[in-house]
């Protein structure tokens, strides 16, 4: 316990530096991805085009949905390791019996909102280790992957496709979708009332459970959020790749932390941001793969780019903060 | 008199322990509407769980609680806010995470909707603005971002923002502890402002001219009883001191003058924040007091020594191995898991060994050694910490650190909570292990214990503020050099 | 009787009685038949669970938020190194175990100077450093010689009288590990340092050379891990040690490890290994299909930590 000099007389220095550092740290995100387009528009020139913009942000719509699902349960102080198999089962539920069957592809994929939302209470209620039950729970979301479709294919709902290959003029759609999500989180966590008090979970819980709120119930809700989001991206996947596959989305547990963390999200604390998770997502979209092209570097080495990436960040906001320690 | 006064809250034989300790043993107490009570005593008096009574945050073990005169069967904090009782707590209750607007809004279900940002801004602007004229703070601000002293002021400017539920009594816990002179004196004003417009408040404060200037009534606790309630003005200065510290109880302890002659240099450390050349020096057979308020720099100082122990560090001498005894038992000593030979042996592992193992029995022989050098009451070594009283999970603590091979004993308060009887035990252990040339460095916030000291320092805003010999040792001096506001 | 008792409150225990049942269960159905052979193939497979599920077990036992994600892409890049380093040759054999070994301390080492340097929990370093691991394994391990030595490969398969000589050395090993857990420096530190990380720096415990060691540690095991796997099956490959992420640590929780530290058994880990592949075993015996197998397993490892609680963080 250390104790707290009582008598500091308050500056104001601190109090800007800090606020300076905390703006630093929220145009990292920004930042990282800038630098991504500049050494991707050095590289190609054309890429940077209406086009080009379709083709090399061509996943990032799930990804970016992937991790906000992630960020969802980062705020609330937990991790999802099960949110990529999540993905591939969503998928798998939408080529298969939302188009064959749509009112049970409906009530399947409520339920599994459904079954993220008592994984929140149990883990609250039993105070469990999320990281141990979202593994185990990535074990169940596969195997009933496989069970729906034991081998790849299936086909999107046609509503799906089409939503998916919307081409709106001028701005490329994936820009636009991720846009807005980025708006709507913002506004749903971080301008509601209700958000205020999901992220104040995560921040000080004894606080919260002082003025009188329910603890099970932020927890809940955090994770339904993570299903539902879960659900979006398993979806916006498969309209895009228009078949499934039971293993589609299993590097999205590793991407969405990433793009969580790159999007200056911290694991604990409740500090998340919606706007830098979705930046984060289309710097991993674009870092993986089309830069990698122009740069001529073998695929091999996509997964190590991605595991750099986040170093470099890391390594930059220990940086920022020790130096304005 | 006081008794026409129609009582907010009630307490009526309030009790409450946590493990063996009690820390609540049949208090009663109220506080009348439109009235400021002052309460007082020393750290581990009881004043913050009788406090989180109030609030509805603890539940006590037996006695009854009313509000306004009605009996509350199932009092919560939920409750308690209805009823229009709030606590500003002395561990901060803000997220860090949270703009002060949105702390503002944790506190107040009813700000919601359209505008509820701009509502919530201005709510909690305006009452910085009244208590706090030039506060400085805006609404926008990360909680986390400020100094420690602004969110103090805005967790008490929030606890007397009024949206739909009523406020009649506000707790405040310390609320100046980390405020300057002058912001202290405008959150006083408030509150006096506050009272008189028919409000209630209860002051806790360590700064007694704070509590005699402001209280209407005081109340003084020690060891978890009320030990005097009385209209502010039937109390000074050394009457509060009395009751506080026992002073018809109090005698010079046994120790007769040790001779001590200068041993050894083993301690020699400068606070970090000190400014003039004062600094500490301990050597071999001394045993040093370190006084003053509590959370005033002691602890800090004593963590840089241990840790210099290991890591040479700049201002710091430290010349031989060092233990410590913690205070704060279950967050700096005790391991939850492990019986208490186990809890006995970590220190001194090294010497447990045979081969490479750690001998079972060796580990015995020390544990059962301290089992009856410092009288640990229990069947079994073998069994868990846990199943000891606090005071005998101290001695584990004390067994410890003596067992070890350290020559330097750091004790971080470690009496907080502990019954006489082994306190007087362990007194007596100290001096004889003084004796034989080890070197104490005694944190304690029970000034008493300081008679075992051959000198002691007194701390004030983490800084050496005098050195007293054991002949000038005080209970006035002590509290004059560390209260510095009166005198 | 009393006996019993002690033995019944040991929490590793449920472990080996859940791997029994199992047992029992699957030589039901198939009315005894293939019994011996069951529990030869569930120790030969267990044994590269039981190695990297000590690693984990030191890991987690550090305290919440421990816990090595690298170990998947860890043991396939050491199983390339040690295939390489051997290059079929069974003179090479040793060379080549000791640069498995070599190769995961050194992923272990980084893991930590991750952790320390950055600051950023264990989970977010060590994946990192999968990501990283991951790649540098695709890149060296294509078009390279990726069969073990002869020698190397039967002493992998070898068994004595139907038991396996890599469990019998697996067994050696895992006592070896409980000692050092109860009855070494090194064991008592990690366990205090998982139940209060300030109370063990405030009792003398050295935690950031332990915490490197264990992280060090985990990394080493995992990387001969990666080595014993090629020999065995045959064969080094990059997805070789997908399935022991999920495995190292499902067995130190299964095996009544506490997740939230400072309390950990090495038997529990042999328990939970053998239930592991028995289970598998059972399931595929009865015919049950891939998908209602992973089902079954996420469900039985959600029931156990359940069922076991999270023990409150101790305050």
């Amino acid at each position: 316990m250390t104790a707290i000099a009582p008598g500091t007389v308050p500056k104001a220095s601190p109090r800007g530096s800090a606020a300076r550092a905390r703006m630093l740290r929220g145009l990292l995100p920004a930042l990282s991805l800038a630098l991504v387009l500049i050494a991707i528009a050095w590289l190609n020139p054309r890429a940077i085009s209406y086009f080009g913009f379709n083709l090399m942000l061509n996943l990032a719509i799930p990804i970016a949905l992937a991790t906000i699902a992630q960020m969802f349960v980062i705020a609330g102080n937990e991790l999802d390791l099960s949110i990529g198999t999540f993905v591939g089962f969503v998928g798998c539920v939408t080529a298969t019996w939302l188009r064959d069957a749509p009112l049970l592809g409906i009530l399947v994929l409520m339920g599994s909102i459904g079954v993220y939302a008592l994984l929140g209470a149990l883990i609250h209620l039993r105070n469990l280790p999320s990281i141990v039950v979202t593994l185990g729970m990535s074990f169940v979301w596969q195997g009933l992957a496989i069970l729906i479709l034991p081998k790849p294919g299936g086909r999107a709902p046609d509503w799906l496709l089409s939503i998916l290959s919307f081409k709106p003029p001028y701005i490329p759609f994936p820009i636009l979708a991720a846009l807005l999500i980025a708006a709507v989180v913002h506004f749903g966590l971080m301008r509601t009332s209700y958000g205020v008090i999901l992220r104040g979970s995560g921040g000080n819980a004894a606080a919260l459970r002082r003025a009188g709120w329910s603890l099970l119930k932020t927890k809940v809700v955090l994770f339904a959020l993570t299903g539902l989001f879960g659900v979006l991206s398993g979806m916006a996947l498969i309209g895009i790749t228009t078949s499934a596959d039971a293993n589609i989305g299993n590097g999205y547990t590793l991407l969405s932390i990433a793009g969580v963390i790159l999007g200056g999200g911290e694991f604990v604390g409740g500090r998340v941001s919606p706007i830098g998770a979705v930046l984060g997502a289309l710097t991993l979209a674009l870092a993986a793969s089309p830069l990698l092209t122009f740069m001529h570097i073998p695929p091999d080495w996509q997964v190590a780019a991605n595991g750099a990436i986040l170093i470099i960040v890391l390594a930059a906001r220990v940086l920022i903060s020790r130096r304005e320690r | 008199m006081l008794q026409a006064i129609a009582d907010i809250v009630r307490l009526n034989g309030a009790e409450k322990h946590f493990g063996a300790v009690r820390a609540l043993n049949g208090v009663d107490f109220h506080v009348g509407a439109g009235e400021c009570v002052g309460l007082v005593g020393h750290n581990g008096a009881g004043k913050s769980t009788l406090m989180h009574m109030v609030a509805g945050t603890l539940r006590p073990d037996g006695g009854q609680i009313a509000v306004r005169g009605n009996q509350e069967a199932s009092y919560s904090v939920a409750r308690a806010l209805e009823l229009g009782i709030r606590c500003v707590f002395q561990e901060l209750s803000l997220c860090p995470n949270l703009s002060v607007a949105e702390n503002t809004r944790i506190n107040h279900p009813a700000l919601t909707g359209f505008g509820w940002r701009r509502r919530a801004a201005d709510l909690i602007r305006a009452k910085l603005d009244e208590i706090f004229p030039d506060h400085g703070i805006s609404a926008d601000d990360i909680a986390g971002d400020l100094s420690i002293g602004r969110r103090q002021m805005v967790e008490v400017a929030r606890a007397f923002t009024l949206t739909r539920e009523p406020l009649h009594l506000v707790i405040l816990d310390e609320p100046t502890s980390s405020l300057d002179a002058h912001t202290a004196g405008q959150l006083l004003s408030f509150v006096r402002r506050f009272v008189a417009a028919g409000g209630s408040c209860i002051l806790i404060s360590h700064v007694l001219g704070e509590v005699l200037q402001n209280a209407d009534r005081i109340v003084v606790m020690r060891d978890g009883k009320v030990v005097a309630a009385d209209a502010a003005s039937a109390f000074d200065r050394d009457r509060l001191v009395a009751a506080m510290g026992g002073a018809e109880g109090h005698h010079k302890a046994a120790a007769e003058a040790r001779k001590t002659e200068p041993g050894a240099l083993r301690v020699r450390a400068r606070p970090a924040r000190q400014q003039d050349g004062k600094e500490l020096v301990a050597r071999a057979g001394e045993i040093i007091g370190l006084a003053g308020l509590a959370g005033h720099g002691q602890t800090d100082l004593l963590l840089s020594i241990f840790s210099a122990a290991s890591r040479a560090r700049t201002g710091i001498e430290v010349t031989a191995p060092v233990a410590l005894v913690a205070g704060d038992r279950q967050s700096d000593g005790i391991f939850s898991q492990w019986s208490i030979a186990q809890n006995i042996g970590i220190r001194s592992l090294a010497r447990l060994r045979s081969g490479l193992l750690i001998s079972p029995q060796r580990e015995a022989e020390l544990a059962e050694f301290w089992k009856k050098k410092i009288g640990i009451r229990t069947p079994d070594m073998n069994n868990n910490i846990y199943s000891l009283s606090g005071g005998n999970q101290q001695k584990a603590l004390f067994a410890r650190a003596l067992g070890s091979d350290a020559e330097i004993v750091l004790m971080d308060d470690p009496m907080r909570g502990v019954d006489i009887g082994t306190k007087l035990e362990v007194y007596d252990l100290v001096r004889e292990e003084a004796v034989k040339g080890r070197t104490f460095l005694w944190y304690t916030t029970e000034t008493e214990e300081l008679d075992n000291c051959d000198h002691v320092y007194v701390f004030k805003n983490g800084r050496i503020v005098a050195n007293l010999g054991r002949d000038e040792l005080t209970e006035e001096k002590i509290i004059q050099s560390s209260f510095g506001d009166a005198a | 009787m009393t006996s019993v008792r002690t033995l019944l409150e040991k929490p590793w225990i449920w472990s080996f009685v859940g791997a029994l049942v199992v047992w029992l269960a699957t030589i039901a159905f198939t009315g005894g038949y293939g019994a011996g052979g069951m529990v030869t193939a569930a120790l030969s497979l267990a044994v590269f669970t039981v190695i990297v599920g000590v690693g984990q077990m030191f890991v987690i036992t550090l305290g919440p938020g421990n816990v090595d994600l690298s170990l998947p892409a860890n043991i396939g890049l050491a199983s390339a190194v040690a295939m390489k380093v051997m290059g079929g040759s069974d003179a090479m054999i040793v060379v080549g175990l000791l640069a498995a070994l070599a190769c995961g301390a050194a992923i272990g080492a980084i893991n930590y100077l991750l952790i320390w340097a950055l600051r950023i929990p264990p989970i977010i370093a060590t994946l990192s450093a999968s990501f990283i691991i991951q790649s540098v394994d695709i890149s060296y391990g294509r078009g390279l010689q990726i069969k073990p030595p002869p020698g190397f490969a039967d002493f992998t398969n070898w068994q004595v009288l139907g038991i396996p000589a890599l469990a019998m050395l697996a067994v050696v090993f895992t006592i070896g590990a409980a000692l050092a857990l109860q009855r070494m420096i090194y064991g008592r530190s990690v366990l205090a340092i998982g139940q209060n990380i300030r109370a063990a720096w405030l009792a003398g415990v050295h935690v950031g050379r332990i915490r490197f060691l264990t992280y060090t540690l985990c990394g080493a095991l995992g990387g001969i891990d990666g080595a014993l796997l090629a020999g065995y099956f045959r064969g080094a490959n990059v997805d070789i040690g997908n399935e022991y992420l999920l495995a190292s640590i499902a067995v130190v929780v299964i095996g009544g490890t506490s997740v939230a530290g400072g309390k950990a058994n090495v038997p529990g880990v042999w328990g939970a290994g053998l239930f592991l592949v028995l289970l598998l075993t059972m399931l595929n015996t009865f015919g049950v299909s891939a998908g209602v197998r992973l089902v079954l397993t996420g469900l039985i490892i959600v029931g156990v930590i359940t069922a076991a609680g999270g023990e409150k963080a101790v305050r």
